[in-house]
């Protein structure tokens, strides 16, 4: 019931946001529409053994920014490698493996979209605890696993 | 604010400059994946809060909920970037694309 609410209210704030239109009709329908979706999906949104969404949700809070300064970081190497007039010399392409010690299934997403997102490196594949990278260089291999895992467990991880 | 935006949106399109320059430059399918789905994440972001900060200099209600949808733009760009990204270079090392080695000429 209590998931059933909450995706609800969700529900409805984001079909304000997007009707923008608060005359009795429009939100009338938007209400009907938010109850339908609210009574057959919530589990999508809040699956049946409770998660610590909350606690995702604030650790996922602290970690974006770190997350966004290494992109910004990342760029401007990426940047400098590509506008290099030897660049061919500079970079070095090559996939490599390492193991992880994150368990969670949305800790691992959160670790490959990091990895993805910051230029330099593309997460190919997952194998349970195999992530397998590839690399432009040899600078941007080396940073990996390091602080990312780290403040992903922090962010993530149940236990520690 | 509009000084801001302009910051932000001149910033965002250096870095799509600099992802075009990488996909002309770079030797192979995903070194130049690299190129297009990195700088063009950030780059999008960046535009993106750009134009939000200039819808919401002119501060109502209506503008409010324009800057919200725009901001909504800006955190699914934040994942299916990424994603797609991560699927084409699976798909290519699955459909056997040869990776570029170094001291190899351009391709």
């Amino acid at each position: 019931m209590k998931a059933k609410f909450a995706t609800f209210v969700i529900m409805l704030v984001f079909w304000v946001v997007m009707s923008g239109m608060f005359d009795a009709f429009h939100f009338s329908l938007g209400v009907i529409c938010c109850l339908l979706v609210a009574y057959f999906s919530s589990d999508l949104l809040f699956p049946a053994p409770a998660q610590p969404w909350l606690r995702e949700l604030i650790g996922m809070f602290a970690y974006f920014p770190w997350l966004l300064w290494q992109i910004i970081l990342a760029n401007f190497q990426v940047a400098y490698l590509i506008l290099h007039p030897q660049m061919l010399e500079k970079i070095d392409p090559h996939l490599f493996r390492f193991t992880s010690k994150l368990t969670r299934p949305i800790a691992k997403v959160a670790m490959a979209q990091s990895i993805t997102l910051t230029p330099g490196t593309i997460t190919v594949n997952i194998h349970e605890d195999q992530f397998a990278v590839y690399a432009l260089t040899r600078e941007a291999a080396e940073s990996l696993p390091g602080e990312m895992e780290q403040r992903i467990a922090k962010a993530l991880e149940l236990e520690r | 604010m509009s000084v801001a935006a302009a910051i932000f949106i001149t910033a965002g399109l250096f870095f799509f400059l600099v992802g075009v320059i990488g996909v002309l430059r770079l030797p192979d399918f995903y070194t130049r994946l690299h190129a297009a789905g990195k700088c063009d994440s950030l780059a999008a972001e960046l535009v993106i809060v750009g134009v939000a900060l200039y819808v919401l200099q002119d501060f109502n209600l209506g503008n409010t909920l324009v800057g919200m949808k725009i901001l909504l733009i800006a955190v699914f760009v934040f994942i299916a970037s990424p994603t797609a990204t991560h699927a084409l270079t699976k798909a290519a090392l699955v459909a056997g694309v040869e990776p570029w080695k170094k001291g190899e000429k351009k391709s």
